[in-house]
Parts: structure tokens; C-alpha cells; sequence
């Protein structure tokens, strides 16, 4: 159960009800169905079975901004489309979260020096929160950034007087644990099996000539 | 029928309104003057043996080279060329029809190059003739709506013209 864990007396539940708050906030995020590129692959793959945003509270892809708390802007935005990321980033209710998902939405991307119609990153038309790089990311890459917003939400403190406000601590990440042939107790030959591991691979993959 | 056939059937029809052919090219192809490309057209469309109901696509080249050290080399003139892509399913063969223009009309920078439109010919001809005319810069006279079509209303200048220049900003986004 994540972050309740181990957080309860026995038969008493005791929290704030900020904390109330943010755990059914965090724990249903509904992204809005925004995908303007490729990468919009990427983030069907994190809806499908395989990688399952669901398991997070964020499955509920909303065809309205107007329902929506996550924007996940998942590709190139043009020019003539920053107008509209914009507006539809107007529409969704407060509070709200923007994931730029791939290198064209962190920074223009592939698109930075030639792209002539290409937003040089979508933070020149609408604040990001969290900014997802890759081309395309990882399904795990994107449902990294989703715990980095869940954190986000964690540490909002808005009904309380005179708080600061935290930097988020992250709760659980999205580290794939390697196999128990690559871990050792000393790190440094940890990786040294690994690259090993990695170089026999690669030697492996040479095509060899006929 | 092969390249060399279409070229000799169509210059029997209108020999006078062929510039230059060129048969031995994979895509054979045909030089046009602008003022005779819509006879040329509605030859290779309604003619028995041509049959070309299909226009597959419009593409304008500009033909540039910004490099001075290069100029002598190049092996051609500044100029911008429309280039149109026939098929027939009648027949089953293809042509190619182009049609070489200034880059600036009359010389003037800004004054796009003109070229009179294919759409009532072929209704495919209205959004390549768009897009042409969005990114290279051709005005097709005579087109119903001649508007940008990938590109937004209020863009300045064609982006597929080698001398393009970015914009530094557009509506307060800042371009690089």
C-alpha cells in the first residue's frame, strides 16, 4: 500500500486532513488525452496493460480538460499549436500539473536548430512541473514523472498557516532492481560484473562476416 | 507506354507548348511554359491513349545555392520549378510534368512567382497547390483558396525557400 504502510495503530487510523486531501489527490490524478506526436505511443503504452498508469490512480485519461488535473504534453508542439496548449492548460480546474514528456516538449529537441515552426520547449507556453526527458521516453521513464508529481501533491501544505513550502521527498521510484547475478555487496564490483555483462552482450550482437 | 511514347504522343497533340522533354530520366518528364500548363494538363488527362486521372502530387523546388564558392558549380540558374506527378490507372503509367519559374516575379523580392491552378482539372491539385504555395512560395492563379495550410494564418515568409530566415519570436514565444 506505498506510503500507508505501517502508518496505523491497530483498528485506529490517525491523519491529517491534509494529508486525506493529498493521498485522494494524488492517488486519482486524471491525465487529459493530449497526445500531439510520437510520443503519444509512448503514453498509450503507459495506459495499456503492460505498464498500467491504472496502478497508480492515473488511468482515467479524460477526453475534457475541464475533468482533467494532469496535462502530459506528449510530443512536438508547433507554433500554431501553442496557442491551443495553452487555452486547454486555461480550461483544467485548479490544482493542475504539467508532465512535458520527450526531448521536443523539455527543450525543442531534435527540432532546436532547424525547426522553424517548432516551441523550443513547451515552458515557453505553459508551467512544467516535471519534465520526462527521452525521444520517446520509457513507459517506466513517464511513470517516473507521474510518482514525481504524486510527491509534488504529497508535500502541499495549503490548509495549514504559515508553512513553507517543501521539497518534495521522494516516496518510491521506478529503480528496476537488477538480477541477483549482478549484485554485490561491494558496489564497485557490482559494476564490474555488470559491465562485463554488457560487454559479452555486445560481442554477441557483432555480426560476425559470412 | 513507356516514357519516350507519351512524350511523342503528346508532343503530336500540342508540340508547340513543350519546352524541353527529357525521355532517358527514370521519371521522364516534360518542360512547360506557366500560361500553356492548364492545355497540357487537360491533354494528358482526356486524351485516349494518355488517360492520366490522377494527379499524385505538386512539389516546388527552389533551386538556390547560398554558398558563393559553390556558384560555379552548381550547374544551374536561381529559379523555383513546380513539379507535377500523373498517373493513369487506365493504363497504368506515369509522367511527369514540370514548369520552371523565377524565384521573385518580375525580380521583386516578396512578389510571389504565378502559375495558373490544376484544381478545377483535378479537385487533388486544391490542397497540394495549398501546401506548395505555403512552404515554397508559388501563387497559383486562379485557385479557390489560396490559404496556408500547415502553417499558421499570420506566419511571415515561406520555410521551404533556402534564403528563409527563423523567426526570432512569434506571438511573445521566443524561436531559439
Amino acid at each position: 500500500m506505498g506510503w500507508l504502510e505501517g502508518r496505523f495503530e491497530e483498528y485506529v487510523a490517525v491523519a491529517t486532513l491534509e494529508q486525506g486531501i493529498a493521498w485522494a489527490r494524488e492517488s486519482s490524478m486524471w491525465p487529459m488525452t493530449f497526445g500531439l506526436a510520437c510520443c503519444a505511443i509512448e503514453m498509450m503504452a503507459v495506459g495499456g496493460p503492460r505498464y498500467d498508469i491504472d496502478r497508480f490512480g492515473a488511468g482515467a485519461f479524460r477526453a475534457s480538460p475541464r475533468q482533467a488535473d494532469l496535462m502530459i504534453v506528449a510530443g512536438t508542439v508547433n507554433y500554431k499549436m501553442a496557442s491551443r496548449v495553452r487555452r486547454l492548460y486555461n480550461q483544467m480546474p485548479d490544482p493542475k500539473f504539467v508532465i512535458a514528456m520527450g526531448a521536443c516538449t523539455c527543450g525543442g529537441g531534435p527540432y532546436y536548430k532547424y525547426g522553424y515552426n517548432v516551441v523550443k520547449g513547451v515552458d515557453l507556453v505553459v508551467p512544467v512541473d516535471v519534465y520526462v526527458p527521452g525521444c520517446p521516453p520509457r513507459p517506466e521513464a513517464l511513470l517516473e514523472g507521474l510518482m514525481r508529481i504524486q510527491d509534488k501533491v504529497r508535500g502541499m501544505r495549503y490548509l495549514t498557516k504559515g508553512q513553507n513550502i517543501e521539497i518534495p521527498i521522494p516516496a518510491r521510484t521506478g529503480y528496476v532492481q537488477l538480477p541477483p547475478e549482478f549484485e554485490d555487496a561491494d558496489p564497485t564490483k557490482a559494476l564490474e560484473k555488470q559491465i562485463a555483462w554488457a560487454k559479452l552482450t555486445k560481442e554477441k550482437a557483432t555480426p560476425t562476416k559470412a | 507506354m513507356t516514357g519516350a511514347e507519351i512524350i511523342a504522343t503528346l508532343e503530336a497533340e500540342c508540340s508547340t507548348k513543350i519546352k524541353s522533354t527529357k525521355a532517358d530520366a527514370i521519371d521522364p518528364f516534360v518542360f512547360v511554359e506557366p500560361g500553356d500548363l492548364v492545355a497540357v494538363a487537360t491533354v494528358l488527362r482526356d486524351h485516349a491513349k494518355l488517360k492520366f486521372e490522377m494527379l499524385n502530387c505538386i512539389s516546388g523546388v527552389d533551386y538556390l545555392e547560398l554558398d558563393p564558392k559553390k556558384i560555379a558549380k552548381a550547374g544551374f540558374e536561381p529559379h523555383v520549378e513546380v513539379v507535377y506527378h500523373f498517373s493513369s490507372f487506365t493504363h497504368k503509367h506515369r509522367f511527369v510534368v514540370k514548369v520552371s519559374l523565377p524565384r521573385w516575379k518580375d525580380n521583386k523580392p516578396g512578389e510571389l512567382p504565378e502559375v495558373p491552378t490544376l484544381s478545377p482539372l483535378f479537385p487533388a491539385a486544391d490542397w497540394h497547390e495549398r501546401e506548395a504555395f505555403d512552404l515554397v512560395g508559388v501563387n497559383f492563379v486562379g485557385h479557390p483558396d489560396l490559404c496556408r495550410i500547415l502553417l499558421a494564418d499570420d506566419w511571415v515568409g515561406h520555410p521551404l525557400r533556402k534564403d528563409y530566415e527563423f523567426p526570432l519570436e512569434y506571438h511573445g514565444i521566443r524561436g531559439r
